[in-house]
């Protein structure tokens, strides 16, 4: 099966269980990617691992994101699955705002996931539902922010002991 | 006289000792801490903590130009950097849809495989370190160092190498660099059987490590585990065969597996890899017979740095000079996901492009991360000397752990 075919038989499929909470599809590159409702992420990554034909029982990696400007729908997620067998790969995609920035956890699918949703976690304070164990995982615990959304300068700002008055940040 | 110590046992509380694995300690070869609930020599429960050296790699990414980023990834798996350098070169040569000639496609095989093999040296003497062998250490310091010539012939670093450039490589092979390979090609199978002559059917490193930490294929799946680990346990996954890169798909090699995922059978994966891997980098030099000589990066002024003579005469050359070293390429807008077969596993990196001179997004997906949280539970019930083992079979690099 070819990225288009794919991409079509993994939209009727979400479409015909989901309805609603299928929002978009497209490819990007070499990959479908599904943009989904956020609630239905655990529920829809699931119906994914269990489908007898598409069998997506591979987490490769999972990615948050932080666009500013997407009024509403600052924050997302993306996973990739990946079926094993045939060589299938697709990317999940949730977005939400960054006033209430929660999300089903899917580590009941994936134990894998349990790091790298805390790593979201801690840079960009996305808090993912149901999750047994979210803390910081790279960064210290009293931190105070989440230092991968956009508005946070590469340098810390609340450092006090960096004179610049010479060279500036 | 049993009676009386029935009475005695139940009167005492069963208490456990609390074990500070870490952060700095010697047998785990890298900063991490473990917490471990010992009942005797038996750990009851772990908790891994990560994160100290953790040096923000994603963010750096979003304020540097494209091809200042490689300079990072060879922090990533320190051991095996050429293959992290080359999976960020390709990553943004499919941003860019650039094509690289064959020659040079074939000439990064030869690096990537070699980084490999030096990549599983380490590992395995590492696993002989542990069980007590460390004769075996130094004997693999001379392979080692043999390959790191190379690195050093083709860019003039030996770890942090920043090899290659965006559309191949930033010089050719010189006569000395051929050479080398050659007397590597000569001197590595003879040491590598010295080495498994050694351990692999050694009586007590079988006892040791047969058994040692094993994970079974589901729960590997699971956890997302690739690479030799995941073999390892039974699947046949390499991101080499699945989703060839680079030519992989010309060359003829078995991807080898294991059956128990246990440290024996990771030890021996990692060793027939080396095997294949030296049969790959021959397969190369035959292939590069036929190739035209001299050509070792595509055209793409963007990203190829022009000859120093024609930038002091050549008006063209000079802007395109000024351009790289400025980070002022054309860069299309996209999002891309690509993969390699590192070290450890899967390295991908997902960039997020807006059109900027820097990635949007840039996310790496470091394989020994995603591996290592699987550590705290194979380690329950094991005896801390095998919780050891299977650290170090695993092969946890602390640079990929934290990025």
């Amino acid at each position: 099966m070819d990225k288009e075919a794919l991409l079509v038989k993994v939209q009727e499929k979400l479409k015909a269980e989901f309805g609603g909470g299928f929002i978009s599809s497209e490819l990007i590159a070499d990959y479908p990617v599904f943009t989904l409702n956020r609630d239905i992420i655990c529920d829809a990554v699931r119906f994914l691992y269990n489908d007898e034909e598409l069998s997506f029982q591979f987490l490769t990696n999972l990615a948050g994101i932080h666009y500013p400007e997407n009024k509403g729908h600052e924050l997302g997620v993306m996973y990739q699955l990946h079926n094993l067998r045939k060589n299938y790969r697709i990317r999940l995609k949730v977005f939400f705002s960054i006033n209430e920035p929660s999300i089903p956890s899917i580590t009941p699918v994936f134990k894998g996931a349990n790091w790298m949703e805390r790593q979201e976690f801690d840079f960009f304070g996305i808090v993912f539902k149901g999750h047994p164990n979210l803390k910081r995982i790279l960064n210290m615990d009293d931190m105070g922010y989440h230092p991968m959304r956009k508005e946070f300068p590469l340098e810390d700002g609340t450092r006090e002991d960096k004179d610049d008055k010479m060279f500036g940040r | 006289m049993s009676k009386e110590k029935n009475i005695s046992t139940d009167l005492i509380e069963k208490e456990y000792t609390t074990l500070n694995l870490g952060p700095t300690h010697p047998a785990t070869h890298g900063i991490f801490q473990n917490v471990l609930k010992m009942d005797g020599e038996i750990i009851v429960e772990a908790e891994s903590t990560v994160g100290y050296i953790h040096r923000a790699f994603e963010k750096i990414a979003e304020h540097r130009n494209y091809y200042q980023i490689t300079t990072l990834t060879d922090r990533l798996n320190y051991c095996s950097s050429p293959i992290n350098n080359m999976a960020w070169h390709m990553s943004v040569e499919k941003l860019f849809n650039i094509e690289v000639p064959k020659r040079a496609q074939y000439l990064r095989v030869i690096i990537m495989e070699l980084s490999r093999i030096a990549d599983h040296l380490i590992c395995n003497s590492v696993i002989g370190v542990d069980t007590g062998a460390l004769t075996v250490y130094f004997y693999i310091f001379q392979l080692r160092e043999l390959i790191y010539e190379l690195f050093e012939e083709v860019c003039g670093a030996r770890l942090t190498t920043n090899i290659g450039r965006v559309g191949g490589l930033e010089r050719d092979f010189s006569p000395k660099a051929w050479a080398t390979l050659d007397k590597i090609l000569e001197e590595v199978p003879k040491g590598l059987k010295e080495f498994e002559n050694l351990l692999v059917r050694n009586r007590i490193f079988m006892d040791r490590c047969i058994g040692c930490g094993p994970i079974s294929a589901e729960m590997a799946l699971q956890y997302s585990f690739t690479g030799p680990n995941l073999r390892a346990a039974g699947v046949d996954y390499d991101v080499r065969v699945m989703n060839p890169y680079s030519s992989y798909e010309e060359f003829d090699f078995i991807v080898p597996v294991g059956t128990n995922g246990d440290t024996y059978d990771r030890f021996m994966v990692r060793e027939e890899e080396m095997w294949q891997s030296l049969s790959i980098i021959k397969q190369a030099r035959e292939k590069l017979k036929k190739e035209p000589e001299g050509v070792f990066n595509a055209n793409v002024p963007d990203f190829v740095l022009p000859p120093k003579e024609e930038v002091y005469n050549n008006m063209e050359a000079l802007i395109y000079h000024f351009k790289i070293v400025m980070g002022e390429a054309n860069v299309p807008k996209g999002e891309i996901y690509h993969a390699v077969e590192g070290g450890n596993g899967e390295l991908g990196f997902y960039i997020i492009s807006d059109g900027g001179r820097s990635p949007y997004r840039m996310h790496i997906r470091r394989p020994c991360f995603i591996y290592y949280q699987a550590y705290a539970e194979m380690i329950k019930g094991c005896l801390l000397s095998d919780a050891i083992l299977t650290m170090s079979s695993m092969n946890v690099i602390a640079g990929e752990l934290d990025a």
